[in-house]
């Protein structure tokens, strides 16, 4: 080999440098990563080993193999009508969300709107809002109007909370449509509603779909909202029902609760995955709102 | 002028278009029933004694600063107010920042294979349900949990030792990804000229994060900075599942607080008025926000 190893500068470019000066930093580099790496990975472990294991303990340690903890939670009634509650409300709160932004992002985004800076603004400072303060006026307006212990009305109040991040998100997405193919449609007679739906929609797919995961893993998360707006055993979606599980000292065994947590956790790692590959622009936080 | 007028509307400027408001409608339909009028209900509620239950909880009436006078005298607010401080500070600014930027800058440099590991998982620590985060970090800190184990000290349960320690770690091993990412972002953007050119001069390691890299990053990390902090001033699920506030007040923070006021010792009111405490420092974060993200540009 020869005395020269290439180095990663940019994703795409490499460039050569004298092997002896990367080499001990380097192994320093990778080295520290993976003692982080292990820092992240030691509570995940315990999930995963307790959920297989027919005598788990608080700590990590080599499972005796056994696949009872699935087949308990499984058969058991509180933990299928959770995950029922979970996916009614998370569903409810992204389809009602993911619409409603979708029709508020494309006038946003493409329409002459008085005060529409001042209006993305106010939106974006919106979503950065305490649910905390939140709870306790819809509270008393849900007591108002009989809408307490209802998956559907806590769904309306969840997707009234997502919205605005949500709007804000969809109207970057829709920002970077090009306009032509729309300025196109429209001398040639399209109406607007006919625009957003065969020209915008199609190339929106990738906006809209990160759009309704975001929401729906928020949703599959939301834990204080439904804890205070609902209240019969068989309304508690996942994360109110892991609450209770974790209360009940002995009810409950290790197992069962790992095997549980790591089922509920599943359906949202998995979204994650199908929306990374549209989300990796994201994060570019470099300039500014628009 | 009269030539004008008789021409109609002008057609060189972008007029407002009412199918835009109909498109608007069921968004801000939703947003004035379940969010803009709770929050001004909110800015009522939190200067009235309204109550969950009793006589209170139909007739409540407003009591002016009453509530704010209440706070003042109240030393759980206080300490609940220097609580919040702590995690804000330590867990999201300084431990949320700093991680997430060593991380971007070894997983740059790490072997790609290593790389890709140990960046999906601290990815999948950030996409957990946060009930899920609390389970794991709660069986981690036991008496005789893993942590115990590995401290060799089996009998410490670190959730009673060190609360506010362990719920600012289990924060910062969720929420790290975020910073993480944007930060590999800000990286990757970085006009690889200058990178090139300060190692063709022959900078070290340190003199070139410290003199090119960082300041071309300094937008970045400001609005990092600021998103973390109003994230993370309002969490509540995580510290609530862990330890509801415990042992004693020592991790409770204005969310919990406000939760408990509010539906624990049934003092709607009160609760409500701490909650404004916690927009307006928000509220101040916000604005310094768009006040960098102004100047920056």
């Amino acid at each position: 080999m020869s005395a020269v190893s290439a180095r990663r500068l940019a994703d795409k470019e490499l460039i050569v440098v004298p092997y002896r000066r990367v080499s001990v930093s380097a192994l320093a580099t990778n080295v520290v990563l993976i003692l982080l790496g292990c820092f992240f990975l030691l509570p995940l472990l315990w999930m995963v080993f307790a959920s297989v294991d027919a005598n788990p303990d608080w700590a990590i340690k080599i499972p005796t193999p056994t696949l009872a903890n699935f087949a308990d939670v499984i058969g058991r009634a509180d933990a299928l009508s959770s995950f029922r509650s979970s996916l009614i409300l998370a569903g409810t709160t992204t389809v009602l969300t993911t619409l409603l932004a979708l029709l508020a992002a494309y006038p946003l985004s493409r329409m002459h709107i008085p005060f529409r800076r001042s209006f993305m603004l106010v939106i974006l400072f919106a979503s950065g809002l305490p649910v905390s303060m939140l709870v306790v006026p819809v509270y008393q307006m849900y007591v108002y109007l009989g809408w307490l212990d209802s998956l559907y009305t806590t769904a309306l109040f969840l997707a009234a909370s997502s919205l605005p991040f949500a709007i804000w998100l969809m109207k970057n997405f829709i920002d970077a449509v090009p306009l032509e193919l729309e300025h196109a449609a429209a001398i040639d007679g399209a109406s607007t509603f006919r625009i957003l739906r065969q020209v915008v929609l199609p190339l929106t797919v990738p906006g809209i779909a990160v759009t309704a995961i975001y929401t729906f893993i928020n949703a599959w998360g939301a834990f204080i909202i439904p804890f205070v707006l609902t209240y019969s055993p068989e309304n508690q979606p996942g994360p109110v029902e892991i609450y209770n599980f974790m209360g009940s000292h002995g009810l409950f065994k290790f197992g069962d609760l790992a095997v549980f947590s790591l089922l509920f956790s599943l359906p949202v790692i998995v979204l994650y995955l199908f929306m990374s590959r549209y989300f990796s622009g994201a994060f570019n936080f470099g300039g500014a709102v628009k | 002028m009269a030539v004008a007028a008789g021409l109609g509307p002008r057609l060189d400027r972008e007029r407002f278009q009412w199918s835009s408001l109909v498109m608007l409608s069921p968004a801000l339909v939703l947003l004035g029933v379940l969010f803009v009028f709770p929050v001004l209900y909110a800015c009522y509620l939190g200067f009235t004694n309204l109550a969950l239950v009793g006589s209170r909880s139909r007739a409540y009436d407003f009591t002016g600063l009453d509530n704010i006078t209440r706070m003042l005298g109240d030393y759980v607010f206080i300490k609940s107010s220097w609580l919040t401080i702590i995690f804000v500070v330590g867990s999201a600014i300084i431990g949320q920042t700093v991680l997430g930027m060593a991380l971007a800058i070894l997983l740059r440099n790490a072997l790609v294979s290593v790389s890709a590991v140990i960046g999906s998982i601290v990815i999948v620590a950030w996409v957990l349900p946060e009930i899920t985060v609390a389970l794991v970090w709660y069986a981690f800190s036991q008496a005789g949990g893993t942590l115990s184990i590995l401290l060799r000290q089996t009998d410490t349960n670190f959730l009673v030792a060190v609360p506010m320690l362990i719920v600012s770690l289990a924060n910062l091993w969720r929420n790290v990804a975020f910073s993480m990412l944007v930060f590999s972002a800000g990286l990757r953007n970085l006009p690889t000229e200058v990178l090139e050119a300060a190692e063709v001069e022959g900078a070290s390691v340190w003199r070139r994060y410290r003199l090119v890299i960082f300041p071309l990053l300094k937008p970045t990390i400001v609005t990092n900075l600021l998103l973390v902090t109003i994230l993370n001033l309002s969490e509540f699920t995580l510290i609530y599942a862990m330890t509801q506030g415990g042992p004693g007040i020592e991790t409770m923070t204005l969310p919990l607080y406000v939760y408990q006021e509010a539906f624990v010792f049934h003092q709607l009111g009160y609760g409500t008025a701490i909650s404004l405490v916690l927009v307006l420092i928000g509220a101040v974060f916000s604005l310094l926000f768009v006040r960098a993200s102004r100047s920056q540009v």
